[in-house]
């Protein structure tokens, strides 16, 4: 039993199966590869992780707790954490607030405290600012703290939404094509990033990627689904020869 | 500066210009001042949830009218006990108490009404959550109508005047200082992450129907408060105080101010108080008036008047007016 367990998950789409009878496991530490073509049903498998959509059939285990029949909040608090696609970052919030609205998860501030703007919340906000500054140091945002998030470049957003899914602490994190639009050398680094994050966070990451060169480059375990089945599971050198994996890949081009 | 000082430089400021704004401009002003004054707690309150949380609620007049009659009732019937029980007090602290047993009740009782129309209505998004509080609102008035014991269609009066410029200022201030710590908290950037983003908000943990109803809550609270203060003032209620027309003009001085600005809500209703009182003698066209006024703004500044300018804290630009 690994830390996050997914087991024989199907998703429908009406007549449409996204997922079927989908089986994942990723062990502490692991940086996961989850690959496949376009509409493979990559994004599905995440959205039924955290919750976002309900599972047809099937179940999700974190650390031996079912978490597929709750709602996504309460998936995020007990430690699974994302990234999306299409960014979704708060538009109207600065690039430190959007970090501190995760920080909050973790530190609980009273009703009264807040209303009454007392010492305690004070203190607390300090170490909120303090630990999203910490974070966007690290993924080199912090110049940019108080502009709008919606105004930095396509990248820095990116990286922005992973210091934002960071700062709720999570035990799992999945980032859902973390490179897309990104040129070949802005993704070698962001590779680099996420690996030392692993490292550093003692996490676990879901990496999903539809350009297998970004996945092969970082990814210790590779699964491959195509029409939300799995094809192919191993090392990136087995996923590389793998007759069905260059099928898929080709085929879908 | 230390808070005590602030609240008690503000408490003897309010003092003295109750004992003499009446005579400074007159009875008629001032009765417009106090107006002013409930409309702001209005349009502050309702900003929470309008403009903060980005839903849309046109049912706030409702929870006025929960919190006016409320009040009202409470003071007129159980009037006679409190002040029996408080006999040893002067005249002035004994009609303190009252008030204030008026406004504590006025807002649990629209707190929880809040809350009753929060529960399963925030589940619902946009349109139909507007179509909800806004039976909501005509609900009640209807109940009030039927009412007998709260006047019904004759209205309610013989109210005992408690409330004048001190105490509905005083509620603005609070109204105000509450409104501005809040959204200044991880509860204002929770509200705001849901009007941002309600999927990325929850996939961070932000329990959005949590603060949905919470909002709503404590918008409700205000808005009972504000009724409490506006009966106790007008010493009469009439359930055509609390028309549809009503939540249409808060939403208008929201509107006006800009969506999710403090600021932005105290000058909308400022303004719109001010001139729904100019042109009275226009009736019921001020409404078509202010409809024209509306939309014109959504054309020309749809951020409002103010946008997300703020007094107390700098931010870089204007949230997108939802
Ligand atoms: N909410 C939805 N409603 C209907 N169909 C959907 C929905 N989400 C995804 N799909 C479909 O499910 C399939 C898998 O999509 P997705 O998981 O986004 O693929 P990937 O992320 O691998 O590119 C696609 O055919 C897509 O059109
Ligand atoms: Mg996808």
């Amino acid at each position: 039993m690994g830390i996050l367990d997914v087991r024989n998950c199907t998703k429908r789409f009406g007549g449409l199966i996204a997922v079927k009878a989908l089986d994942m496991c990723l062990n502490q530490g692991d940086l996961y590869g989850l690959i496949g073509p376009n509409g493979a049903g990559k994004t599905t498998v995440f959205n039924l992780i955290t919750g976002v959509y309900k599972t047809d059939e099937g179940s999700i285990e974190l650390d031996g707790r079912t978490i597929h029949r709750s709602k996504p909040s309460s998936i995020a608090s007990l430690g699974i954490s994302r990234t999306f696609q299409n960014i979704r970052l708060f538009r109207s919030m600065t690039v430190l607030e959007n970090v501190k609205v995760a920080r909050h998860m973790r530190k609980k501030q009273g009703i009264v405290d807040a209303i009454v703007h007392t010492r305690h919340l004070k203190s607390e906000e300090d170490e909120i600012e303090r630990d999203a500054m910490q974070l966007l140091k690290i993924f080199n945002l912090d110049a940019r703290a108080d502009e709008l998030a919606f105004n930095l470049p396509y990248g820095s957003q990116r990286r922005l939404e992973i210091a934002r899914a960071l700062a709720t602490a999570p035990k799992v994190l999945l980032l859902d094509e973390p490179a897309a639009g990104m040129n070949p050398q802005e993704s070698l680094e962001l590779m680099r990033l996420i690996r030392s994050i692993r490292d550093e966070f003692h996490i676990t990451i879901l990496l999903v990627e539809h350009n297998m060169k970004v996945v092969m480059g970082v990814c210790e375990k590779i699964q491959v689904i195509d029409y939300g089945e799995t094809i192919a599971l191993g090392t990136p050198r087995e996923i590389q020869g793998n007759p069905k994996v260059i099928e898929a890949y080709l085929g879908g081009a | 500066m230390k808070k005590w000082v602030f609240w008690l430089v503000a408490l003897a400021a309010l003092a003295a210009m109750e004992s003499s704004l009446r005579g400074l401009i007159g009875a008629y002003n001032y009765q417009i001042v106090i107006l002013v004054g409930i409309n702001i707690i209005l349009a502050v309150s309702l900003n929470l949830i309008n403009g903060y949380t980005g839903q849309f609620s046109i049912g706030h007049a409702g929870f006025y009218a929960v919190g006016a009659y409320t009040s009202a009732s409470l003071v007129f019937y159980g009037g006679p006990a409190i002040r029996g029980a408080t006999a040893f007090l002067p005249q002035i602290a004994q009609n303190a108490v009252l008030l204030l047993a008026g406004i504590f009740a006025a807002a649990i009782a629209a707190g929880i009404a809040g809350w009753a129309v929060g529960i399963p209505s925030l589940r619902l998004r946009g349109d139909y959550l507007a179509i909800v509080t806004l039976g909501f609102g005509e609900i009640i008035r209807v109940l009030i109508l039927n009412i007998d014991a709260i006047g019904g269609s004759r209205g309610f009066s013989g109210i005992p005047q408690l409330s004048n410029f001190f105490w509905v200022y005083l509620v603005v201030l609070i109204t105000v200082v509450t409104v501005h710590n809040l959204v200044n908290s991880s509860y204002g950037r929770a509200f705001i992450s849901i009007r941002d983003d309600e999927i990325a908000a929850e996939a961070m943990g932000v329990d959005t129907t949590r603060y949905k109803v919470m909002s709503f809550v404590i918008s409700s609270m205000f808005a009972g408060i504000a009724g409490s203060l506006f009966g106790h003032y007008t010493m009469y209620l009439h359930p055509n105080s609390f028309l549809f027309t009503t939540s249409f003009y808060l939403i208008i001085m929201i509107v006006i101010g800009g969506l999710g600005s403090i600021e932005g809500a105290i000058l909308g209703a400022v303004l719109v108080t001010v001139l729904l009182e100019v042109f009275r003698e226009f009736g019921a066209f001020r409404l078509v008036n202010f409809s024209i006024l509306l939309v014109l703004i959504m054309i020309y500044r749809p951020q409002g008047l103010l946008g997300a300018w703020t007094l107390f804290r700098p931010r870089k630009a204007a949230p997108a007016a939802k």
